[in-house]
């Protein structure tokens, strides 16, 4: 037994405990029960709520046992008298102003002071005066606010301080009249901000989007994987019959501790939009009609295969958001059918040198290794948008004092304080991170036309920071994965990570980014990374018009492809373009010759491969709408009418089996060693360059289409950002109207004033309706003040689909 | 760390607070470490609400959050917990009668009700003219030996009769 173990004895039971823990602690690691409505083990103690109060031998009153330090030797009654009567005192001073409304409660069921009040409560109160309200203040689309309800916990205000970052919640006022909420009317805008429903012990905050929609006795909890990014947090839903009612957080330290971000909580209510695909279509002169599945799977069959010689003019997109079987089968299928074109990397422009990207990108540690850093540098990442619960990891490490810091094209929100923060053009970051490697002493004899590098004092404390940190990490995100220099800045943040003997860290940018290479959906590596014969056309070229006929797997490209105006002309010239998808996007309703639907998340078996390398799987928990099928089935039946042998599979876990047969000696390491040459490259002449981001809720299309998470503070995003002096320049003013014209096209934004953004950088989102006419996320760009709004995107109805069935 | 997140925006303090606030704040600020700014929030409310006819709009609450680098709603939780603090427009004459214990027993309640009568408000009201406001039920000042006592406008005045009132307030502008 060490130094610092002692015992204790609760109820007769003699326990053993850590000097220095709570008694709460000890007695719910023994499975005791004592009641609480502020303790909560991922938070401070607050100890305000008197609930836990509990008779310790010796001490002249009951003590809150989350307060309480264990002592050697204490003796503790949670069920004496005297502990019962302070508890149940407890208990009938909160229920006096709580409203007895809980039939009308969403939280009546699952409630906390429901629970304990049948325990704790008397049956009658002594209470005769009036009780308190409180008049509620919108706080935004995704929590619903009751305060009446409210026990003054302060729960949700410490999460806010806390785990998030951003105190939104606060307790306003004083003794009776102290309330819970943002004081003025506001929406919350933490990107995790839904957690406090869960923490909630009563029905203050619910969650909006389901308000009064069932009772929780009538739903049935299932276990998943939330495929929205690369944590692949887990979570239960909640089914009501086929409908999905609640996401809510499934406890796993190693993955999402006991949160989750608010695109994981809300994505489902994209679920039945109306663009949902409920039958087959196929392409009858400029309309596509609803088919049977047969008729469907012929079209598609004799779109896909081909005359011998003409393999190569076939090429295969899937969205890095697919599920890891139908990434393994879509790239099976493509290759069955005798061509190399397979790709996932939809927002990527610059291939260039892919023998040095490693088998699979990943976090080079766990995710809980994040809390534990002393220094990083994130190089093109906003990762707390990006990767929102990693990014409450390296908040963890911020706040015990890592020297976090960060080259971005913009000064991105953070919820802790960066230690250095370097904020240039796009076009200069190669710039940037090339003086912290040459500060760091880095190797960089692969990287030609470099200039001598301006090493700053700030470049050389990032070095120094990485070097000196014992756990040091360079990260590379997803601003870096979509820039034009990607594999120079990779190879830069290669060599300083070597130099500062720091992890690299390549953090996936989306949910099954690190799947599909293993699946093999690269044009240039096989499944488990096996070489192959002949390397096939990237995304880029695939979307450039060199493919004469196109399959989509999940692919939106206005919004998914890196540049949407190419993908568009690409697709108007194809000879066939068949669409695997849940849904039909305005630009494949166009331009598509068959449409396969297929079920979405939650309604079929899929597998995610997440940042640390965790294969998690996950089942249908309820039943896609109408002729909706699982992929790996439509993959089945599609090979079955293409001849191709190998896809009789009875299940998709046999599937699954078969990739992980062709990854069972992947050794993962992001420091690859290629002997590739790198070109620094130059700043651009420009007065103007666009830069961007897929905003946080347009990565994939359940997102895009969860209606809550789109009238969400971050869901409102078709802006185009300049600094206080780009205004000027531009002449216009926050809200009017500038047309933005690249490669021909245009599109008009309502310019905004963004001083985080560095001078001659116009910041123009993708993913958007609004600026899917638009080309290369990262490129020049002119802009000119002026232009005609346009109103508010049709997104319930699409054109070119004939709605009755032939 | 309480610190207002880069995504929410906030006034620049100085669009907002005068300039005689603003070097009475930075003047507080000196007082304390630079990592504790926070620590001067109640002395910037004071100057805030001082330049505003005796109330703190949202507005000049975001300021002095920026000003000290706090949260905003860290700001609004002080303003709205101390009883010195006036979220709503209130009348340019601050009338705080004391009706605490000492000042009760010498009969305060007469002179809140000679008040209340006189302006046709209730404590924690404003005249309609903006003229005159009511604090409400004010705290001991420490002034027990005279009284009945109320403070206008920060001043005291002790051993307060109806007349004696009158004559105060009447003499106000």
């Amino acid at each position: 037994m060490s130094d610092d173990t002692v015992t204790i004895t609760v109820d007769g039971r003699t326990l053993p405990a850590k000097k220095g823990q709570m008694l709460i602690e000890v007695t719910d690691a023994a499975g005791i029960n004592v009641p609480r409505f502020c303790y909560h083990k991922k938070l401070s103690v607050a100890a305000n709520c008197r609930m836990c109060l509990v008779e310790v031998e010796k001490a002249p009153k009951p003590l809150p046992a989350c307060a309480t330090p264990i002592m050697p030797d204490m003796v503790v009654h949670t069920q004496s008298t005297l502990a019962r009567e302070a508890q149940q005192g407890t208990m009938e001073f909160l229920l006096i102003n709580h409203p007895l409304d809980c039939p009308i409660c969403d939280q009546g069921g699952i409630c906390e002071l429901q629970d304990v009040a049948m325990g704790y409560g008397q049956s009658a109160s002594q209470y005769t005066e009036g009780k308190r309200v409180v008049f509620d203040k919108y706080i935004g689309p995704l929590i619903a606010t009751e305060m009446t309800r409210c026990i003054h916990c302060t729960r949700c205000v410490r999460f806010g301080e806390e785990i998030a970052g951003i105190r939104e919640l606060g307790a306003t006022g004083r003794g009776e009249n102290v309330r819970i909420g943002t004081y003025i009317e506001k929406s919350v805008v933490s990107e995790v901000s839904g957690n406090v429903i869960d923490i909630c012990p009563v029905g203050a905050l619910t969650a909006r989007p389901s308000r009064y929609s069932a009772r929780a006795w009538e739903l049935r909890q299932l276990p998943s994987v939330a495929p929205h990014d690369s944590v692949g947090s887990n979570i239960s839903v909640f089914v009501d019959g086929d409908t999905v009612n609640q996401v809510v957080p499934r406890e796993n330290e190693s993955v999402n501790e006991v949160w989750i971000s608010d695109r994981d909580r809300f994505s489902y209510q994209g679920l039945k939009h109306a663009e949902r695909l409920t039958a087959p279509l196929v392409r009858e002169g400029d309309k596509l009609v609803p088919t049977d599945w047969s008729s469907a799977l012929a079209r598609a069959a004799a779109l896909l295969s081909s005359a011998p010689g003409k393999e190569q003019e076939l090429a295969t997109l899937a969205s890095p958001s697919s599920s890891l079987e139908e990434l393994y089968l879509a790239q099976k299928l493509t290759r069955g059918l005798g061509s190399a074109n397979i790709d996932h990397r939809l927002g990527q422009s610059d291939f260039s040198h892919p023998d040095a990207d490693p088998v699979m990108p990943w976090l080079g540690m766990q995710l809980n290794d994040l809390e534990t850093l002393n220094a990083a540098l994130l190089v093109g990442s906003n990762i707390r948008k990006d990767q929102p619960i990693a990014a409450l990891r390296l908040r963890k490490s911020a706040l015990a004092g890592a020297a976090i810091s960060l080259i971005n094209p913009k000064r991105v929100p953070l919820h802790f304080e960066a230690a250095e923060e370097i904020t240039v053009r796009h076009d200069r970051m190669v710039e940037q991170l090339h003086a912290v490697a040459v500060a760091a002493g880095a190797d960089l004899s692969a990287l030609d036309n470099a200039p001598n590098a301006e090493v700053s004092v700030q470049h050389r404390r990032i070095a120094e920071n990485l070097k000196n940190g014992e756990r040091a990490a360079v990260m590379v995100g997803n601003l870096a994965a979509a820039h034009p220099a990607r594999s120079t800045l990779l190879y830069l943040a290669r060599q300083l990570s070597r130099a500062t003997d720091a992890t690299l860290c390549l953090l996936p940018e989306r949910a099954n980014t690190a799947g599909a290479w293993l699946a093999g959906a690269v044009p240039h590596r096989g499944p488990g990374g096996a070489s192959v014969d002949t390397s096939g056309m990237d995304a880029a070229a695939a979307f450039a018009g060199n493919a004469k006929r196109l399959l989509l797997l999940n692919v939106e490209p206005d919004f998914d492809a890196a540049n949407p105006a190419a993908a568009a002309d690409s697709l108007r010239g194809a000879e066939g373009v068949v669409v695997l998808s849940a849904y039909l996007s305005p630009t494949l309703a166009e331009s598509a010759h068959v449409v396969l639907p297929l079920a979405a998340f939650t309604e079929s078996f899929g597998t995610w491969v997440n940042a640390a390398g965790q294969w998690q799987s996950a089942k249908g928990v309820v039943a896609p709408p109408g002729e909706a099928r699982p992929g790996w089935k439509v993959f089945r039946v599609l090979a079955e009418a293409l001849g191709l042998d190998g896809f009789g599979f009875d299940s998709p876990e046999a599937v699954t089996r078969e990739l992980q047969q062709a990854c069972t000696s992947i050794e993962l390491n992001n420091l690859v060693d290629s002997s590739a040459r790198h070109d620094f490259g130059g700043a651009s002449g420009s007065d103007w360059l666009r830069s961007g981001e897929t905003p946080i809720y347009r990565t994939d299309p359940v997102v895009r289409r969860s209606m809550p998470l789109q009238k969400a503070t971050d869901g409102k995003q078709a802006f185009a950002s300049v600094n206080t002096s780009g205004l000027a320049a531009l002449g216009v003013a926050e809200g009017e109207a500038l047309t933005i014209e690249q490669g021909g096209r245009s599109c008009v934004l309502p310019a905004k004033l963004d001083d985080s953004l560095p001078d001659g950088c116009l910041w123009v989102p993708a993913g958007l309706h609004a600026t899917a006419t638009l080309g290369e996320v990262f490129g020049e760009v002119s802009a000119k003040a002026g232009g005609e709004l346009p109103g508010e995107p049709a997104t319930t109805s699409v054109p070119h689909v004939a709605t009755e069935a032939v | 760390m309480s610190a207002a997140p880069s995504d929410v925006t906030l006034p620049n303090p100085a669009d907002v607070l005068n300039e005689h606030s603003m070097h009475e704040i930075d003047e507080w600020m000196t007082r304390y470490p630079d990592d504790q700014k926070q620590s001067a929030v109640l002395a910037a409310l004071s100057i805030a609400q001082h330049q505003n006819q005796g109330w703190l709009s949202t507005e000049l609450m975001d300021a002095v959050a920026a000003k000290l680098e706090m949260a905003p709603i860290a700001v609004y939780e002080v303003a709205s917990f101390y009883s010195m603090f006036e979220t709503e427009p209130v009348g340019r004459h601050n009338v705080a009668i004391c009706t605490n214990i000492s000042c009760m027993l010498m009969g305060s309640d007469t002179i809140v009700e000679h008040c209340e009568k006189k302006f046709g408000i209730k404590l924690g009201e404003s005249t309609p003219d903006g003229r005159i406001f009511l604090k409400v039920e004010e705290e001991c000042l420490a002034a027990c030996a005279g009284g009945p006592m109320m403070q206008v406008n920060h001043v005291y005045h002790t051993d307060l009769t109806p007349e004696r009132v009158d004559e105060i307030l009447d003499a106000l502008d």
